[in-house]
């Protein structure tokens, strides 16, 4: 077999924020290190990030300190985050934003010249570092353009499809340049994995293509642990149409700004389902709801917030809700509208312009949908829906060093889990992946200085090219990669999505069990060079992977929580499931298992913190 | 649903040709939409790259109907650049070395961003390291910071594209080195960057050629990002060279003080000028 060798101390795999975070790390503690990226460098999925990098710096309000950073966290997460995890980030978080920005990039300021922070949901106090809406293209050219100086190696458009180990230690990884299709193997002494998510397994994401659980996979082929699989993000407001455009976000900001969600009927469909552990807070009726936009009183009192406001996993169900009842839109959405408002407004002050209020609020969100969607937001209604985000779940690594249970091998950012529970809160992703980046880089770095380099065993490289090169060589099979993958995100978004139910998702095992049939018969067209047919035979692999732990994981909690509802168990079940974690490896088998993995003790001062967050009360999952 | 001709150009470094394609073509849809159906359904091979389909990420740029374009923001409905009667042409990038079908090899643009100095600091604000800046110099540089680097501009520019000024030899003869658009945005993001100390006026001169270019704005024109790339980024930065090295009395200012000075001046200059977008 014909393949190149490139040896470093350190392999960093992916190059969004958390891998260029690990990378310049590692290279600042003197090793030798390679950064191995699907895309080129600059396009990962980091650019897309708009909101910011939540970090307690407490330059807007004085009040904010990393504890309360770390009991938003925690109640975002509804108390199965690991705790440890989410303490160091919000400990760690201000010296990372500060970091970055002695590196070149430029934040927003307040009056006296600092880093301004604004509000989003879930955060106590105004905490999101942020430059306008384009933060995440700050931060990754910042650390882009910072780490090409320290001396590592970058390797573009290459995929990893293996990670190569010598007895239980990880030894290197295997892979293929896109662009030749030639083999490649990095023999390295510790690996990192910040690949990200795995959006692609559903049919609606807001993820690009490159989403398709990669670190997730390797890791669990590997020998690693994932864990809080059954934990997905749909953000409740996507766009739907037109087909070009499904799944791109629409900023929580239009809802923010007195956007309301209506049916086909043209109801305000928000205001049927308030939960009860929210009715205090939130409004029951229109003009309320508008008085809470422009921060004014109602009835004497602060104006409580539209229902439209409520948690993004209430949202999402209560609009799928619609669309199966049959209230959706024409495209299988529902309805986001301005009109109510600015008509509201016009009422209140004739003179009320509400084209030139609507693109100076929200100026991004006009441009997109004018010209992707051919709307005018600032007269015609959007047609929005869910979109898978985020995933919680990922590999499962120890909070201070990020090393996984395979020695040698890390993982940060999106593809690790732990800091996020079941629930991740906005602008704490940014600040994962610097924290817990760095700390990857760190102690890869660390572990590469104390042990030697293992050894690279040629069965596996030949194991692994002769299974890729299956895809092109062998004739028997004729599916279709495209359709096969189709067909995954069709599966996983009817019966493992936002709403759950025990018979839909073993219906949905079933299918992934035939699908990884199909995927082993998957063929390209005989042809090495940037092939992406090929490339998707492979990436296959993976995303099934990830589909079957999500599907399994969702199937063995049976209670709703944060990322997970279902709809056969719609409440929370604390006495059994709130201080667990499911944890899925692969069997000796081969076969995928699952077990329960109960979350160590809180210590006694963090239980301190949480309580004075929450009106002096523990909550059930840490007595 | 309404079909239309894709006419795409497949092939590699030995060579390729145009060959025609027919896809659905739906409400909204992009060009971007077309080639993925393509490939689903007739080319599983088709080349080409993307990412965000969203416009923030700068994968997918190529030639639609001879503009440098991004595919995910070209619509089949612009009327500007696309008329469905006719087939619609999709080329890669011409001014980078042919990979394969839309794909082109652009590492070239990240070796001139290796010549760049990195973003050098001046002396923490306050005692606790920070430093202290104005939302207005903060704005004043977003306009540089907002390149998505699509290589759109690369493409463009005729110093790249007809006279190959790439730092390499063609037909025997060793061209000079023009860093091109993308590199002098980013040169201005720095040299106007609040914060930074660092001089790379001789840079500009010397290693990337500023002079070269001879303002033909054509760069300003195919960028997604609007940003006025000749007339707030490179003219200005022409204007520093000359001021440096060209102005007999910055140059007598230059020999006696030395460059240590010219670096501490440069602290207190005057920000650039903007054209207001």
């Amino acid at each position: 077999m014909d393949y190149e060798t490139h040896e470093h101390d350190v392999l960093v795999i992916g190059a969004g924020g958390a891998g260029l975070r690990a990378a310049i790390e590692a290279s600042a503690a003197g090793v030798s290190v390679g950064l191995v990226c699907k895309s080129l460098l600059g396009k990962a999925h980091t650019v897309m990030a708009e909101g910011g990098i939540a970090a307690a710096l407490a330059n807007v309000d004085r009040r904010d300190s990393w504890q309360v950073h770390f009991a938003d966290t925690m109640r975002g997460g509804q108390y199965v985050n690991n705790w440890r995890m989410a303490q160091i980030h919000a400990q760690e978080a201000p010296d990372r934003v500060r970091e970055l920005e002695a590196w070149g990039a430029v934040f927003d300021r307040t009056p006296d010249g600092r880093i301004l922070q604004r509000n989003f949901g879930g955060h106590k106090f105004p905490r999101l570092a942020h430059v306008g809406d384009r933060t995440g293209l700050e931060m990754i050219r910042t650390l882009q353009d910072h780490g090409i100086h320290l001396g590592m190696s970058v390797y573009m458009e290459c995929t990893i499809i293996r990670l190569l180990k010598d007895g239980d230690r990880v030894s290197g990884a295997f892979g293929y340049w896109r662009d030749r299709g030639r083999f490649v193997v990095f023999q390295a002494k510790a690996v990192v994995l910040a690949t990200g998510g795995i959006g692609k397994a559903y049919k609606i994401t807001s993820n690009s293509w490159e989403y398709t659980g990669d670190g997730h996979s390797l890791a669990y082929h590997a020998g690693a642990e994932l864990i809080d699989m059954e934990f997905v993000q749909f953000h409740p407001t996507g766009m739907v149409w037109p087909p070009s455009v499904r799944g791109i976000l629409v900023t929580e900001g239009v809802r923010g700004e007195g956007g309301c969600l209506r049916n086909s009927e043209g109801k305000r469909f928000m205001f049927d389902e308030i939960p009860e552990s929210y009715k205090a807070q939130t409004a029951d009726n229109e003009e309320e709801g508008f008085l809470y936009v422009l921060a004014e009183k109602y009835q004497g009192r602060d104006a409580r917030r539209p229902p439209e406001l409520l948690t993004r996993d209430h949202v999402a169900r209560c609009i799928v809700r619609e669309v199966k009842q049959g209230r959706g839109s024409p495209h299988g959405g529902v309805f986001l509208e301005l009109d109510s408002f600015a008509r509201w407004m016009k009422g209140r002050n004739p003179s009320f312009n509400a084209a030139e209020h609507w693109k100076k609020k929200l100026p991004s969100m006009y441009h997109q949908f004018k010209e992707l969607g051919n709307v005018d937001i600032t007269r015609q209604p959007m047609e929005v829906g869910p979109t898978t985000h985020y995933v919680m779940g990922g590999v499962r690594v120890d909070a201070d060093t990020q090393m996984s249970c395979v020695p040698g091998l890390f993982a940060c950012g999106e593809c690790a889990a732990g800091i996020n529970g079941a629930n991740r809160l906005g602008g704490n992703s940014l600040s994962d992946l610097l924290v817990l980046g760095k700390r990857a880089g760190e102690f890869a770095a660390k572990y590469a200085k104390e042990h030697s380099a293992g050894q690279v065993h040629a069965d596996q490289v030949e194991e692994a090219a002769r299974w890729a090169l299956s895809f092109i060589d062998e004739p028997q099979g004729d599916e279709n990669p495209y359709k096969v993958q189709a067909d995954l995100q069709e599966t996983m978004q009817d019966l493992v999505g936002i709403v759950r139910r025990e018979d839909e998702m073993l219906r949905a095992l079933d299918i992934i069990g035939q699908l990884w049939e199909r995927a082993r018969k998957a063929r390209a067209p005989i042809n090495r060079e940037y092939n992406p047919g090929w490339h998707t035979c492979m990436d296959l692999y993976n995303l099934l992977t990830v589909a079957e732990a999500i599907t399994r994981s969702a199937l063995e909690r049976k209670e709703s929580r944060g990322g997970q509802f279902r709809d056969d168990y719609p409440h929370k079940d604390t006495p059994r499931f709130g201080k667990v974690n499911g944890v899925v490896w692969k069997g000796p088998d081969g076969r995928m298992q699952f077990r329960w993995e109960p979350i160590p003790e809180m210590p006694a001062e963090l239980k301190e913190i949480i309580r004075e967050q929450n009106q002096g009360k523990l909550p059930e999952e840490l007595m | 649903m309404a079909q239309a001709t894709f006419r795409i150009w497949r092939g590699d470094q030995n060579g390729g040709a145009f060959r025609d394609y027919t896809a659905e073509v739906g409400e909204g849809m992009v060009v971007l939409d077309c080639i993925h159906q393509i490939q689903a359904t007739q080319a599983p091979d088709l080349a080409c790259r993307w990412n965000c389909k969203a416009g923030k990420c700068g994968s997918c740029s190529a030639e639609i109907n001879g503009r440098p374009r991004l595919m995910c923001m070209t619509r089949l409905d612009d009327r500007r650049f696309i008329d469905l009667r006719e087939p619609i042409i999709v080329e890669p990038m011409r001014t980078f070395p042919h990979i394969k079908d839309l794909v082109t090899d652009v590492s070239w643009n990240y070796k001139v961003n290796r010549m760049i100095p990195k973003f050098q600091p001046r002396k923490p604000d306050a005692a606790d390291g920070t430093w202290r800046m104005s939302q207005a110099e903060v704005d004043r540089i977003q306009e540089f910071r907002k390149c998505i680097e699509c290589f759109l501009c690369q493409d463009t520019c005729h110093v790249l594209r007809d006279h190959r000024m790439m730092g390499d030899t063609v037909d025997g003869e060793l061209r000079e080195l023009f860093g091109g658009p993308r590199f002098m945005i980013r040169v201005a993001s720095l040299e106007m960057h609040p914060l930074d100390i660092g001089d790379r006026l001789q840079l500009l001169k010397d290693t990337l050629n500023i002079g070269l270019c001879n303002i033909t704005k054509c760069c300003t024109e195919v960028c997604p990002e609007h940003i006025h790339i000749t007339d707030n980024g490179i003219i200005p930065l022409k204007e520093r060279v000359v001021d440096r090295f060209y102005d007999p009395l910055m140059w007598l200012w230059h020999r006696i003080f030395g460059d240590r000075a010219s670096r501490e001046s440069a602290q207190n200059r005057t920000p650039l000028p903007v054209v207001s977008s």
